[in-house]
């Protein structure tokens, strides 16, 4: 179901850049249970919840456990967010306390607007 | 554990002699300066412009450690990918794929890209920490190499989390113990680093320099900083090559090679009689200076020739003219050094001055002798390497010297004197180094050119003060002993032309003396005859009267006995008779 819809929207994107029918697939990189970690998290959720209703799958990858991923994503900032569907990958930083440059770091129109 | 072993370690070292731990580099020539290498388990700072050569000296000091110090590193990039960097250092024969599969040395490549990057509220480098943790455990390392950290700066807007983080880095690294270097890029003005990193690190900086003189570059390391240790503050030349990285002098800082007594032949007879007659002393360096087309290669040619005739390794290095050329030339006056090469007893390298830079030749002849091994080595001729600065020639020479002589090499240098004047400082900057200097010159007399050689100096000898005629020919160099005759000295035609009068003379001489002899012959046989003359007419006298006395005493007689007859026949006694004479 998901793949269909991914090849469906192929084409669909290039002509109107538009998102809002894809599922963005989000990681969300953090170290540990830090203060900056969780409020990331925090905002995340909402976010996700308030503007990608049943369209995001999220992981939630803490480094301290598996480190080697740092280096495979290219992972520098704690915490980031990344995009990596659809293509092109995008990465925000920070805590995503900003709520409208988390939406257009993501590409998401604000559907709220 | 470990870090209760450092402590230990730290402390033992402390009571003994305050003597900073240091690691060593693996690059030539730097563990000499700094006395054992870089601060052990602590950062340092190597910065320099563009192209000076920061990330070799960071990859010499990760490579060494892994292959001969073993302690593995980390190389973490911002700038290259793991790839492009191994690439890179195949050149220079290292193998970062095959250290990596050994475990010996860990790749991570930082890639920042800022169009990527969406900033939305706090965060921090954590992932950098976390990254370089994961990598140090991952093979255990002890060094670490951050190559243009700085490039952080480029991906992220905000800058004082950044200098935060930077400063939590270098901590974190110390704390650890990991002997670090960060490379950084040339500050403008004073500032040695573009963003100031120095201000974290405070236990070593070095500093990097790439200029250009007159079209020929040089690089240049000084240690700006180095806290708790002393080391040399000069600026010191440094290359890199296919060898890697070395930084110069190998030697130079002590003056304390062995001296040898024995004696090697110039190979000009003529040329050894003025040395004591046993040329020069082995291991000693002997400069030929002269002005151009006095010979000075072709002493350079006879010597090389000479050792080579003796067995031993003779190093070429020409710099004017090419190997065959060299050959073809020296067959004129009677030298085959061709059949030397072929021998593999000498070894001929012909390059163009201008090819590198001062250190570069250096090297090279450093790594010619290196495998060579030769017992002689000749420059032909230094003067060329002269570009514009006389005291990095001086510099240059100095450390070939040293290096030569403490392989007891005897060196032989050639130097063009165009004339008398701004050269003749050439010489003496360089003259003194050299414990031979023979002196090529030219005479202009009477209509013609002359060579002329004299021994200026040669350290240790009772060398001959003569001016001596240098005359080139078919067999060889000779070496005519000057005429000294009436007070001068006489060369060329004029030499003939004073033997020649000086013979005709002698001749006249001789030809009075003979003269004189057959007169006297003539005068002898002379008297000699009217002696024999006068005796024979005494010896005609004598028996004229001996034969006078003969008649007078027959005719007494015949008379005595007439008288005694007629007596006889008177009958008178004897006694009556009458004599009648």
């Amino acid at each position: 179901m998901k793949t269909s819809k991914v090849k469906a929207k192929s084409p669909k994107r290039q002509a109107t850049r538009d998102t809002s029918n894809v599922t963005l697939e989000l990681r969300l990189y953090v170290a540990g249970q830090t203060p900056k970690s969780l409020i990331a998290l925090r905002n995340l959720k909402k976010i996700c919840e308030e503007y990608l209703q049943g369209r995001y799958r999220l992981h939630v990858i803490d480094l301290v456990e598996t480190p080697h991923l740092a280096r495979d994503d290219q992972i520098l900032a704690i915490p980031t967010l990344v995009r990596n569907l659809p293509q092109p990958i995008r990465k925000i930083i920070g805590d995503l306390s900003d709520t409208q440059r988390v939406l257009v770091g993501l590409d998401v129109r604000s559907q709220a607007k | 554990m470990a870090r209760a072993s450092k402590r230990t370690k730290t402390a033992a070292a402390s009571r003994a002699f305050p003597q900073l731990k240091k690691a060593p580099s693996g690059i030539a020539g730097f563990d000499e300066i700094t006395e054992g290498g870089l601060p052990a388990g602590r950062p340092t700072i190597v910065c320099g412009g563009p192209g000076c050569g920061k990330t070799m000296f960071a990859m010499e000091f990760l490579i060494c450690g892994a292959t001969k110090f073993g302690e593995p590193g980390v190389l973490m990039t911002f700038e290259e990918t793991g790839d492009e960097m191994s690439r890179n250092v195949e050149s220079l024969g290292f193998n970062l794929q095959s250290l990596v599969g050994k475990k010996k040395l860990f790749l991570d490549y930082v890639r920042i890209e800022p169009s990527e990057i969406q900033e939305t509220g706090e965060y921090d480098l954590e992932g950098l920490f976390v990254r370089l943790q994961h990598a140090v455990d991952s093979v255990g390392a002890k060094r670490v190499v951050l190559d243009t950290v700085e490039a952080i700066f480029s991906g992220f807007a905000n800058v004082g989390m950044l200098r935060a983080e930077i400063r939590r880095l270098f901590r974190w690294l110390k704390d650890r113990g990991l002997t670090t270097v960060i490379t950084a890029e040339r500050g403008e003005g004073t500032t040695l680093t573009r963003y100031g990193l120095e201000e974290y690190v405070s236990d070593c900086v070095v500093s990097l320099d790439h200029r250009v003189n007159d079209q020929i570059s040089t690089r240049r390391m000084r240690i700006v900083k180095y806290r708790g240790s002393s080391h040399g503050t000069d600026e010191y030349p440094f290359l890199i090559d296919k060898k890697g990285f070395s930084v110069l002098p190998l030697s130079s800082i002590r003056l304390d090679h062995k001296v040898s007594k024995d004696r090697i032949s110039s190979g000009i007879k003529d040329l050894d009689a003025m040395l004591e007659g046993r040329g020069f002393f082995k291991g000693s360096s002997i400069l030929v200076s002269g002005t151009s087309g006095s010979g000075k290669s072709t002493l350079a040619a006879h010597f090389a020739n000479e050792t080579c005739r003796r067995s031993k390794r003779a190093l070429y290095i020409a710099f004017e003219e090419s190997s065959a050329q060299v050959t073809r030339n020296m067959r004129s006056v009677g030298i085959n050094l061709g059949q030397y090469i072929q021998k593999g007893l000498l070894q001929f390298h012909a390059w163009r001055p201008t090819q590198h830079g001062l250190e570069m030749h250096l090297l090279r002849i450093h790594d010619l002798v290196d495998d060579f091994n030769p017992q002689v080595v000749i420059v032909d001729p230094i003067t060329n390497l002269i570009s514009a600065n006389i005291n990095e020639v001086h510099a240059m020479l100095m450390r070939l010297l040293d290096f030569l002589k403490d392989r007891q090499i005897t060196a032989m240098f050639t130097t063009l004197t165009a004339n008398r004047g701004v050269e003749e400082q050439t010489e003496v900057g360089i003259s003194s180094l050299t414990d031979t200097w023979i002196l090529v010159r030219d005479l202009e007399l009477n209509g013609e050119r002359n060579r002329c050689l004299y021994v200026l100096k040669s350290r240790g000898m009772a060398h001959s003060n003569q001016i001596r005629e240098f005359v080139l020919s078919r067999t060889g160099v000779r070496l005519l002993p000057a005429y000294v005759g009436s007070g001068a000295v006489y060369t060329g035609s004029a030499r003939l032309a004073q033997e020649a009068r000086e013979k005709a003379e002698s001749l006249r001489e001789q030809q009075q003396l003979e003269e004189k002899r057959k007169e006297f012959t003539v005068r002898r046989n002379v008297l000699e005859s009217q002696i024999a003359a006068l005796r024979s007419e005494l010896s005609s006298g004598e028996a004229e009267f001996t034969r006078l006395t003969r008649q007078r005493n027959e005719r007494q007689q015949r008379v005595a006995l007439d008288r005694e007859e007629m007596g006889k026949i008177r009958g008178v006694s004897p006694a009556n008779q009458v004599v009648n004479s």
